[in-house]
């Protein structure tokens, strides 16, 4: 393989780009907007190790590691910020969470740090009182995304990648044809435009899950972990229905960022008043100083999701020359270095570093053909 | 049960679609962020409104008047205000939007110092009480607002040390010779012009630099003056507020909210007037109030016999348009350092090189800030010629809690 065309210049698609391009393939991205400006735009760009499974664990940990030396020379470029999480216990249910949480984190060598409820308090203040503890995650960290994805493409055009601004209708055999009548050749296609890649492959397992979140103006000394409810992903991965889960993040000018809701199936901009409301109240209700905080923005995202949360990495069951890299969810900033390093791995037939079976695409949908 | 018609934006456009609106019997609801009706021009004054408006002042209509109130955004059936109660969602039947403008700014050398300020800005903080008798005030940018400001400061005491007009003479002689068409315009105008007949006037002229230590003491123009001034007043030309439009999914063209003769935009329900529709002053912003108001209740007798006025209203907003042009030479102002986001601080440099708007403000977080882009995108929009992004709720900065609505 001595050419690729990637579609979609995401944080994904770039970082695809510059695993190809270092590799010495003549890569051409292609990109419908501006680089960084879709899903990688709106999102939150916590970069976290997230244990919903070993695989994901794994995916998220591995990205993280790539973050981390990917950032070490320039940390300014990318905004990144080594917060770390913590996560935030309201009851003895939760509180129980944190013990096999800690478990988990600890069995993969992940440093983290049980705080009771005085600790917890001494480390953010901020919080309302009555909470039982939380579980510190000194190593998480945050980005700033679509300056990130820009990065990854300077690097890559370093080594000779193209950049295309268009619009890709249709996939054929090693081509893709634009909107405007161009065809584009290469011995491989990588699809790595996001919640859009079912506009070009509708047989992909991948629905719309549309976020919601808001900007403050700054407040430097509010927070200094990003805080998440140890309920999120129980309440953030309801396979039906709408859901908001407290997810709180100081950015290091001082902004704060208010997440976090899911909806399934909605990829339009309007926000949803009521599902805001929601998410505001329970951000008030866990630090009670938000409610006069005031805020710039609010915007919507959309989230491609999989069946089971993980993204498809790797060659089309069905077409050869086809790669995919799709369906990051929630966690598609942690996650762009890793798997676009394990892309490459099969495209280049270089041995990867985890097990791919789980990553494998699956799933296809049949009757949509 | 009656029509719901809310009226956004109390000034002389939402006043005149109120007396209108309010001969039938419309359940009607103004709204104005600020605690006086009025508008850019008539507030802080009632006896500069034409007295028909003036009993809207005093609120003996059945309107209801929500003052202190922002409308911080909509969807299809509802206005979402900020109020001084809290959030409060609206259901309406019809909207009149009647907000206004705001002044552009360009970024020159300089512009960020203090008391480098918008001449509507310093208008309104004169009328508010910022003493100004004998300072030394440079007007300076374009069109019919220099004069109109100019005067009144030197009303209140100001020495003003010049109008700096950026357009050619030959331009501004045509405008003038425009107005015997408009009579009322010409009482104004004469006005002016008397009070500020000692006063220098430079056409083809623009700021080139605004220095000082600390705050402006200096004004360099591009016909090689230098002017030593204690307030700088600039207004480039005035911008429609169409973030609410936009929001309600209007059609906007060339920046401004596109309408019907009945004063309806691209959406149904939905009526734009006033400066909102291109800037034409208080004239224009009446007959179209008037029209929008009549319209929006049923009455199209009465809205169709201002046709006449609101061509001839039009017809100027174009001569205004066309006559107070922004030169290219503005475009060049700006140095590499120059801020252009004062917010974030983002240079003329840093955005020089960046593909879109939306790049841009991705990249450099131009326009990101407290102002949203209320300044720098329409600037961003003449320098670079890049196209708007979409408009984010809340068009207003509000508080968490104001956020935080009572369910529906
Ligand atoms: C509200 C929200 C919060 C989030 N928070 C986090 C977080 O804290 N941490 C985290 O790790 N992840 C987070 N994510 C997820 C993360 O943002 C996404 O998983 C990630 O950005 C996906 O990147 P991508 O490159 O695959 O897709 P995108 O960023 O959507 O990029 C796809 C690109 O392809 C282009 N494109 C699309 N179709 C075409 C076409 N036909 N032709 C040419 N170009 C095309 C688009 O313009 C776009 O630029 C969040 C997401 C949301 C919505
Ligand atoms: C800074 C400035 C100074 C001006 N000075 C003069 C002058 O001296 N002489 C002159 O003839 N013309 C002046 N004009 C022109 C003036 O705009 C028109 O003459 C006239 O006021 C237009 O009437 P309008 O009703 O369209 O808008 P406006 O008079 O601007 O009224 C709009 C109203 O809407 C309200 N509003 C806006 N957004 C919202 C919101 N989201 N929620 C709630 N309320 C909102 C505002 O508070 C305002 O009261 C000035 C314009 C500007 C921008």
């Amino acid at each position: 393989m001595s050419s690729a065309i990637i579609v979609g210049g995401g944080i994904v698609g770039c970082a695809v780009a510059l695993e190809l391009a270092q590799a010495g393939v003549q890569v051409t991205l292609i990109e419908r907007d501006c680089l960084g400006s879709g899903a990688t735009a709106a999102g939150m760009g916590h970069i976290v190790v997230m244990d919903e499974g070993e695989a994901q664990l794994k995916l998220t940990l591995y990205g993280q590691q790539l973050w981390q030396t990917l950032t070490a020379a320039h940390p300014q470029r990318h905004e990144y910020h080594e917060c770390g999480t913590l996560w935030v216990a309201t009851d003895a249910e939760e509180w129980q969470l944190v013990a096999e949480k800690a478990a988990v984190y600890r069995q993969h060598l992940i440093p983290c740090e049980i705080l009771d409820a005085a600790a917890l308090y001494a480390h953010e203040p901020a919080l309302r009182a009555g909470l039982v503890g939380g579980l510190l995650v000194p190593n998480d960290s945050v980005v700033y995304p679509p300056k990130s994805a820009v990065y990854l493409w300077q690097q890559a055009e370093k080594h000779a990648a193209k950049l295309v601004y268009g619009e890709v209708r249709s996939i054929q055999a090693n081509a893709v044809q634009l909107s405007d009548g161009r065809q584009l050749h290469a011995d491989a296609i990588v699809i790595a435009n996001g919640q859009r890649c079912i506009e070009l492959l509708p047989e992909l397992p991948i629905r719309a899950k549309r976020g919601q979140l808001v900007i403050t103006e700054r407040y430097p000394n509010l927070i200094k972990h990003q805080l998440v409810e140890l309920s999120y992903i129980k309440n953030a991965h309801a396979s039906s229905g709408d859901s908001v889960a407290f997810n709180l993040q100081p950015r290091p000018n001082g902004q704060l960022l208010i997440g976090s809701s899911r909806q399934f199936d909605r990829t339009d901009r309007q926000i949803d008043q009521q599902l805001l409301s929601t998410m505001l109240r329970k951000a008030i209700d866990y630090v009670p100083a938000l409610a006069d905080v005031r805020c710039l923005r609010t915007w919507t995202g959309v989230r491609a999701a999989s069946p089971d949360g993980l993204p498809l990495i790797g060659q089309h069951p069905e077409q050869a020359g086809l790669w995919l890299n799709v369906g990051h969810e929630g966690l598609g900033i942690t996650t762009a270095l890793s798997s676009a390093r394990l892309l490459a791995d099969q495209m280049l037939h270089r041995p990867a570093a985890l097990d791919l079976q789980p990553y494998l695409p699956r799933g296809l949908q049949q009757e949509q053909r | 049960m009656s029509l719901n018609l809310v009226i956004v934006g109390a000034g002389p456009a939402g006043l005149a679609a109120a007396w209108s609106a309010s001969q039938s019997k419309a359940n009607v609801t103004l709204i104005d962020q600020y605690d006086q009706a009025g508008g850019q021009i008539w507030r802080g004054g009632t006896h500069a409104a034409p007295k028909r408006y003036q009993h809207l002042f005093a609120q003996q209509t059945e309107l209801r008047y929500l003052n202190k109130t922002h409308v911080i955004g909509a969807n299809a059936d509802h206005l979402f205000l900020a109020t001084p109660n809290g959030p409060q969602q609206l259901a309406f039947d019809r909207v009149i939007l009647a907000n206004g403008a705001r002044e552009l700014f360009l970024p020159f050398p300089g512009w960020t110092l203090p008391k480098v300020l918008g001449v509507g800005g310093l208008q309104a903080l004169v009328k508010g009480g910022l003493p100004i008798a004998g300072k030394n005030v440079v007007v300076a940018g374009s069109g019919p607002l220099l004069v109109a400001v100019a005067s009144q400061l030197k009303q209140r005491g100001a020495i003003v040390k010049a109008v700096v007009e950026q357009a050619p003479l030959g331009q501004l002689l045509r405008f003038g010779r425009s107005l015997a068409g408009y009579p009322s315009k010409i009482g104004q105008a004469a006005q002016s012009i008397a009070m500020l007949r000692n006063t220098p006037f430079y056409p083809n002229t623009w700021v080139v630099a605004a220095e000082g230590a600390g705050a402006v003491q200096q004004v360099r123009l591009s016909n090689h003056h230098s002017i030593e001034c204690d307030y700088l007043a600039c207004s480039w030309s005035l911008i429609a507020n169409t973030e609410l439009a936009q929001q309600l999914g209007c059609k906007l063209e060339h920046s401004f909210v596109l309408v019907d003769r009945g004063q309806q935009t691209s959406v149904n329900h939905i009526y734009a007037a006033g400066e909102l529709t291109g800037i034409g002053g208080e004239d224009k912003a009446i007959v179209e109030g008037q029209i929008a108001g009549f319209a929006a209740t049923g009455n199209y007798q009465a809205a169709s016999q201002l046709a006449h006025k609101q061509a001839q209203a039009r017809q100027f907003s174009q001569q205004l348009a066309t006559s107070f042009a922004l030169r290219p030479e503005l475009r060049q102002l700006a140095q590499a350092n120059t801020l252009v986001c004062r917010c974030e601080d983002v240079t003329f440099e840093q955005l020089q090189n960046q593909p879109s708007w939306r790049s841009a403000k991705l990249q450099t977080r131009c326009g990101m800030g407290v102002c949203q882009g209320r300044v720098c995108s329409s600037a961003t929009q003449y320098l670079f010629g890049w196209g708007q992004d979409s408009v984010r709720f809340p068009i207003h900065p509000v508080s968490v809690a104001d956020l935080v609505m009572e369910s529906v």
